[in-house]
């Protein structure tokens, strides 16, 4: 008897499961190392889901991240005041019941987030030596790296949406960069190109725009915050 | 010393399976040489590229400089064209430049 109940539960969850689920998409931050990727992830969390919690470290060492991090259920929410950039006429606007009942519902979205290890095509150990590390030290990174990058391209397989990350400092012509690109768009999954760094004095985001204008480019600041309303827009937009 | 670069026909290409392909491209490379691929591998075959130079790389070879230009649309904007593809070792090329239709590289022996 007991079985027997116990497996009508699980075939009416499964139903359940199946008429109602709503698989949450799973947004990969991907990009070259140093891009702020763990940075960016770290804002994410800390707007919406508690200040204290941080998906990985970021360091200003390449290939500080070595393993894919995925964290879960984060209600991306637009209405939230933290989100919002200061609105200077706020309040006087009488806007119709129903269509902010809509339009809340549009500016709401659940998604895992990914923080992926840099991508790279070579990794050399004498570079982190170069940063301090000792020679065993260094390899055994080095070592990681490689492992980390093998296992950011697997998630690849799993992932519904890509947040692309370019350091806007720097050259955004590089192959991964195309190679990422180019595959993402061969599985018609969507893409957001977020030109990282924008608080720096010689960041130039337009040349990321130049490089790609088939692919929306947002510049943003993970580090200071700047722009990223518009960048979880975008995500609404494109991901949902 | 000398650099050894391979020019490789599409013909050739297209006459191996992916694995082999890849296997063809990472010896040439480990082996010292720059291998230019007339007609070029797809995104996806350069991201194998990356994952099987990945699990080989050591003190000795620390991985590969690739280039290449974009795949452009085809008929109907279905088939997509790849054009050419230049991977070479890490340690001895070094993209200096690239755009749309220009790429420096700067091959030092070492
Ligand atoms: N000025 C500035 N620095 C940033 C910004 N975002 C990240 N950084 C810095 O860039 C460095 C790398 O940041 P990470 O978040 O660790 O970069 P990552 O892409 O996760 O790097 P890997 O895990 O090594 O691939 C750190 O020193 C960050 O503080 C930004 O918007 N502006
Ligand atoms: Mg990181």
């Amino acid at each position: 008897m007991k079985p027997k109940k116990r497996g009508k539960g699980i075939l009416s969850r499964l139903l359940m499961a199946f008429f109602f689920r709503r698989k949450t998409p799973k947004i990969g931050i991907y990009g070259p190392p140093n891009a702020g990727k763990t940075t960016l992830a770290n804002r994410i969390i800390h707007t919406f889901v508690d200040e204290n919690e941080d998906i990985g470290a970021a360091s200003g060492m390449p290939h500080e991240t070595r393993r894919a991090v995925r964290r879960s259920g984060i209600m991306i929410d637009l209405k939230l005041k933290s989100v919002q950039s200061p609105d200077p006429n706020h309040g006087s606007d009488p806007e119709p019941k129903v269509k902010e009942r809509k339009e809340r519902a549009k500016r709401k979205l659940k998604l895992d987030v990914v923080d992926t290890p840099g991508l790279a095509t070579k990794i050399d150990f004498h570079d982190f030596m170069a940063y301090g590390l000792e020679e065993e030290e260094a390899k055994r990174r080095a070592k990681e790296a490689t492992e980390g990058v093998i296992e950011a391209i697997k998630w690849l397989d799993d992932i519904d949406g890509v947040v692309l990350l370019m350091d806007a400092t720097e050259d955004p012509y590089t192959q991964t960069n195309v190679i990422i690109i180019g595959n993402m768009e061969a599985r018609g999954t969507p893409i957001i190109i977020a030109a990282n760094k924008v608080d720096l004095a010689d960041a130039a985001p337009e040349r990321i725009m130049n490089a790609f204008p088939q692919h929306p480019v947002i510049p943003i600041s993970a580090l200071k915050g700047e722009n990223m309303e518009m960048l979880y827009e975008e995500m609404a937009r494109r991901f949902r | 010393m000398e650099v050894k670069m391979d020019l490789v026909s599409e013909d050739k290409i297209n006459s191996m399976g992916s694995m082999e392909k890849l296997r063809f491209v990472l010896d040439g490379v480990k082996s010292g040489n720059i291998v230019v691929l007339e007609g070029g591998l797809t995104s996806e075959e350069q991201m194998k590229l990356i994952e099987l130079t990945m699990t080989e790389v050591n003190e000795d070879f620390p991985g590969i400089e690739m280039n290449g230009y974009p795949t452009k649309r085809g008929f109907l904007n279905l088939r997509r064209k790849t054009r050419l593809t230049v991977i070479g070792p890490a340690n001895t090329m070094h993209t200096i430049k690239k755009d749309n239709d220009l790429i420096s590289a700067i091959i030092s022996a070492i």
